[in-house]
């Protein structure tokens, strides 16, 4: 056993291999200094199990690609330090949940962009090529709300987290909720009415319970549980007749 | 729809706090002071007050009840969609008629 303070020199990693249907395959990973949990999944791939499947891009933390379960949790992986999931050395990784999985450690995001979508978590142009540049106050409330939201990666791990997506096939999710609530406030947006009205229906804003899963596990800080409150209050003063315009 | 939902779930939510604890207390109160069956309906028939005091708690209860069951059926089950809906305002019936029946019990002189 390792003392506290000098960690394992070898980590034991348990990989779920397989789709739905599958088992964990252990492996011995050295362990490094400042080693993330992709560069574990990596080292696997590259000296022990070419045929791992996985997915990663920037290896920073801007594409939000690398996302997988990791010890029970969502993490983004690039940016997640084994030694701070895994003191004791062992770490067990698992592909993302609420998604189709594809293979080992490599989900299917379509049904998660398809909800962004029924969100309308899409920008509607007001202006043309031909206008002027928008005029944005950085200190207007409406704006400040879009800039506390709109550093989303895109990683899914919100999504993952979120019980309610679990449970409830038609239930948005936090994520594209996030990116109407960054919508509904941006001036510049030509269907702020759309997209509260996307955002509103079945399956959307109403549906969060508020319990804030999402914002304990995004990595980028993000408090989609706030939008999410944001959207069910605009909804209603829309219903007194003082939505946006 | 789903925003009015919302909004009428939160609002019978309001309205039924204050109800549950009078109506709790007022259960206590009669039968720790030991009032019989009899001397309490002594009290409520011909009250206009019980009588818009439980006609208001049955609307907000057969309002709040299916709505909240809804979201739970929702969730926790395969069912959704239209046919829940409907099968949730005939709850709503359902406790309306069983509620004012017993508000007429109480209120009415027979
Ligand atoms: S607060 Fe809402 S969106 Fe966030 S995890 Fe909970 S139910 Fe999901
Ligand atoms: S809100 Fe956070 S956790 Fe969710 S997709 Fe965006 S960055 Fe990832
Ligand atoms: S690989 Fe791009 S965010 Fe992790």
């Amino acid at each position: 056993m390792p003392s506290a303070g000098s960690p394992a020199e070898t980590l034991s990693v348990e990989v779920w291999r397989g789709r739905d249907e599958g088992r964990f395959e252990r492996f011995s990973v050295p362990h490094r200094a400042s080693q993330t949990v992709l560069d574990v999944v990596t080292w696997i791939q590259r000296h022990a199990e070419p045929a791992l499947a996985y997915r990663f891009a920037c290896r920073v933390g801007v594409c939000g690609s690398c996302a997988m379960t990791v010890n029970g949790r969502p993490r983004w992986t690039c940016r997640t330090h084994v030694s701070k999931v895994a003191a004791d050395g062992h770490l067990r990784i698992e592909p993302l949940r609420n998604l189709p999985r594809i293979k080992d450690l490599a989900v299917d995001l379509a049904p998660f962009f398809e909800k962004w979508q029924r969100a309308q978590g899409r920008f509607t142009p007001s202006r043309t090529r031909y206008d002027g540049l928008a005029e944005v106050n950085p200190d207007a409330p409406a704006r400040k709300a879009v800039d506390a939201g709109i550093e989303c990666i895109n990683c899914a791990v919100c999504y993952a987290a979120c019980d309610v997506v679990s449970w409830d096939d038609e239930y948005l999710g936090p994520a594209a909720l996030n990116r109407a609530w960054t919508l509904v406030n941006d001036a510049r947006d030509a269907d702020r009415k759309g997209v509260l009205r996307a955002a509103s229906r079945g399956g959307g804003c109403h549906t969060c319970h508020s319990h804030g899963s999402c914002v304990e596990h995004c990595p980028v800080g993000i408090n989609p549980t706030a939008g999410i409150a944001g959207l069910k209050r605009m909804s209603l003063l829309a219903l007194l007749g003082r939505g946006p315009e | 729809m789903e925003p009015a939902v919302f909004a009428l779930q939160r609002l019978t939510a309001l309205i039924l706090a204050p109800l549950v604890i009078v109506h709790l207390a007022v259960i206590l109160l009669a039968v720790e002071g030991g009032l019989s069956a009899a001397e309490i309906l002594e009290r409520t028939r011909g009250s206009v007050g019980w009588a818009a005091f439980y006609g208001l708690f049955v609307v907000a209860a057969a309002l709040h009840a299916p709505i909240g069951l809804r979201a739970v059926i929702r969730e926790h089950t395969a069912w959704g969609g239209r046919s829940l809906d409907i099968a949730m305002a005939l709850v709503a019936v359902m406790l309306l008629g069983l509620g004012f029946r017993a508000v007429i019990a109480v209120v009415c002189n027979p």
